[in-house]
């Protein structure tokens, strides 16, 4: 066993916090750092908006594309752009940053590596709904809103009162621990009455239903955007308000309250905004796995634990992460396609293991 | 309790009334809806002595013992009924194991396309004793198959789209025939060109983007029930669609639209009939 000191933790040990230079310094070059940093997420952001419309199943001549002199009716390749593709980039983009920030919410919560934004039962809660729709509604249309996306933010929501309700109950306060287990009992619970509901409804439902389960971004429209947008507002407020707090709340509870934060509202606010971003997010496309917790930690590997920094390099690099992922799921089967939850588990956990071996 | 109790003697007391009314040959139990269709097309209806989950034609099968279908045969309701022939699904390789130790045959269903169907008709009605009557339903139903070609011959073939499943109230995970099996020959028989045709599956979820770029000139909708109109209609999500622009999304209801079974010339002269009114225009109906 060697020493602590030995084991390349030196630099820490040689700076000195009384130091006002010092401290400014290493102020500065953090904050250099955050903007390498953004910098290259932005990069890749923005290399997913441009490239992902551009790759799908059928060739698109771009020049068509932008040709306005075209009547929108008469140039499929316009259409295919801006009716098919471009929401859907945009909902890959939507619901990877919106995934990732919650699962950086969530873990710094539960004060668990292992949290994901499914962890405390929103999304079976979710999905739960989203199956009961599918298989015993009728056809339902109320304008903008359809049954399925509808019930599955109901069951979503549904879930986060029970999660806090138990969280609740006999305490006082807000027991994270209580929160944990009450989400994963609450998981299995909905979990088993989504498989009793398949095993109840038709084969053709079953496939339906299965299907829904593996996500899908194929949205159709800018309609579910908006309304999905709009949702999530509350809780894009929240998140900008976090990141300090959670840096107190990673300490402890205690050491978190000495410093004047207000632990259990900055619990509750996370709780809340994490569970209402991630509802909304599952009911537009699906419980899309992995996502939540794998660029969480990556982000954590390259950019360190400060969750000012980690929260909005999460949210670019969540979303390029899933618009990359689904640019790759209409791809490799063209013209069948993988479900796009498929992907990011098969592309993200090997890449996630490199990273994590190349670090330690 | 006393549900328990009820629900476990009906199917027997069933079992009982249908196997007095069993004049010859063996005792079949149908894990297929499809076959149970074929046997009791061709008068094996009284040997059928139990029927799946998902049998709803003809009538009769309501008054038989359900025992399970696909994931779930209830083996030991299957062997109360004393079949001496039970039908399955080739997948099934357990319950094969576990009736061959009972001695009790079994016959495959192999799911296809049209000819499967046929060849399916003519091998179950051999093996309950009416091939026969096996072999002159399959012409029968050949017969129908070819009066709807040729009904529809010289017909502009429209490229249609065939959807069997979608997310209601929207175009989301919108599943259609693929290349393969009895739905796209179905089409083929009713005189139009399937737009997913080239694809080597039987079915495919057509994304917004493949509903664009195919293109379809007809957007036909099986349903097996009666649903609420939708209104207004989902498919005006994708304008650009020469279906949607020009109207003609058309919605076939009735489950002998997903049955492989002896309704299939039904199913392809509804298709032919709603693809092609003008081919039937002066024909009673």
């Amino acid at each position: 066993m060697r020493a602590p000191a030995e084991s390349g933790v030196v630099r820490t040990a040689a700076w000195d916090p009384h130091d006002p230079r010092a401290a400014a310094q290493a102020a500065a070059g953090r904050r250099r750092q955050a903007w390498r940093i953004y910098g290259l997420f932005g990069t890749l952001l923005l290399a997913a908006i441009v490239g992902a419309p551009l790759v799908g199943s059928t060739p698109l001549d771009l020049r068509a594309v932008l040709d306005r002199t075209r009547p929108f009716a008469d140039n499929l390749d316009a259409q295919i752009f801006f009716i098919a593709r471009l929401p859907r980039v945009l909902a890959a983009g939507l619901v990877g940053a919106t995934l990732a920030v919650a699962g950086v919410v969530m873990q710094a919560l539960l004060r668990n590596p292992l949290a994901t934004p499914f962890t405390l039962g929103v999304s079976s809660g979710s999905a739960l709904g989203a199956m009961l729709a599918l298989t015993f509604l009728p056809t339902w249309t109320g304008g903008a809103l359809t049954s399925v996306p509808l019930a599955s933010l109901a069951g979503a929501l549904g879930a986060v009162a029970i999660v806090y309700a138990l969280a609740q109950v006999r305490h006082r306060g807000f027991s994270t621990d209580v929160l944990l287990l009450a989400g994963v009992t609450l998981n299995a619970f909905f979990s088993a009455l989504i498989l009793l509901v398949q095993y109840l409804s038709d084969f053709t439902e079953t496939m339906r239903t299965m299907r829904w389960l593996m996500g899908d971004l194929d949205v159709a429209g800018y309609r579910p955007l908006v309304i999905a947008m709009g949702l999530l507002l509350p809780a894009a407020v929240a998140f900008a308000w976090l990141p300090r707090s959670l840096n107190a709340l990673a300490l402890g509870a205690e050491q978190a309250g000495s410093r004047g934060v207000p632990v259990l509202g900055v619990q509750r606010l996370a709780f809340f905004a994490a569970s209402l971003a991630t509802g909304v997010a599952v009911s537009l496309a699906g419980p899309i796995g992995f996502v939540g917790i794998i660029v969480p930690h990556l982000v954590r590997l390259l950019v360190g634990a400060d969750h000012r920094i980690v929260m909005p390099a999460s949210a670019l690099f969540g979303a390029a992460f899933l618009m990359a992922c689904d640019a790759l799921a209409r791809l490799v089967l063209s013209p069948v396609e993988l479900p796009v939850g498929v992907v990011t588990a098969v592309v993200g956990a090997p890449f996630f293991l490199w990273l994590l071996i190349r670090k330690t | 309790m006393l549900l328990v109790f009820v629900g476990a003697c009906r199917p027997r007391e069933d079992a009982r009334a249908t196997a007095e009314a069993a004049t010859a040959g063996p005792r079949v139990v149908s894990l297929v809806p499809a076959v149970t269709e074929m046997l009791f097309a061709v008068g094996a209806g009284p040997q059928v002595v139990g029927v799946s989950s998902y049998d709803k034609h003809p009538a009769e099968v309501a008054t038989r013992p359900r025992v399970g279908a696909l994931l779930d045969p209830d083996l030991e309701r299957i062997l109360s009924l004393k079949p001496d022939l039970v039908v399955t699904y080739g997948s099934q390789t357990a319950l094969h194991e576990q009736l061959a130790r009972a001695n009790i045959a079994t016959f495959t269903y192999r799911h296809g396309g049209i000819g499967d169907t046929l060849e399916t008709f003519e091998a179950v009605a051999t093996r309950v004793g009416r091939g026969d009557a096996g072999r002159a339903a399959a012409q029968v139903l050949r017969a129908q198959l070819t009066g709807i070609r040729m009904r529809v011959e010289g017909q502009p073939r429209p490229r249609t789209l065939l959807v069997f499943g979608r997310e209601p109230g929207s175009i989301r995970h919108v599943w259609a025939s693929g290349g393969v099996g009895f739905l796209h020959e179905l089409l083929d028989v009713a005189g139009a060109d399937n737009v997913f045709g080239d694809v080597a599956r039987e079915n495919i979820q057509a994304t917004s983007e493949l509903l664009l770029a195919r293109a379809p000139e007809v957007i036909v909708e099986l349903r097996a029930e009666t649903r609420v109109a939708e209104s207004p209609s989902p498919w005006l999500a994708l304008p650009g669609v020469p279906a949607v622009r020009q109207g003609r999304v058309l919605a076939l209801t009735g489950d002998q639209m997903v049955v492989p079974g002896p309704r299939l010339g039904q199913a392809a002269e509804a298709l032919a009939r709603a693809l092609h009114p003008d081919a039937f225009a002066h024909q009673p109906k």
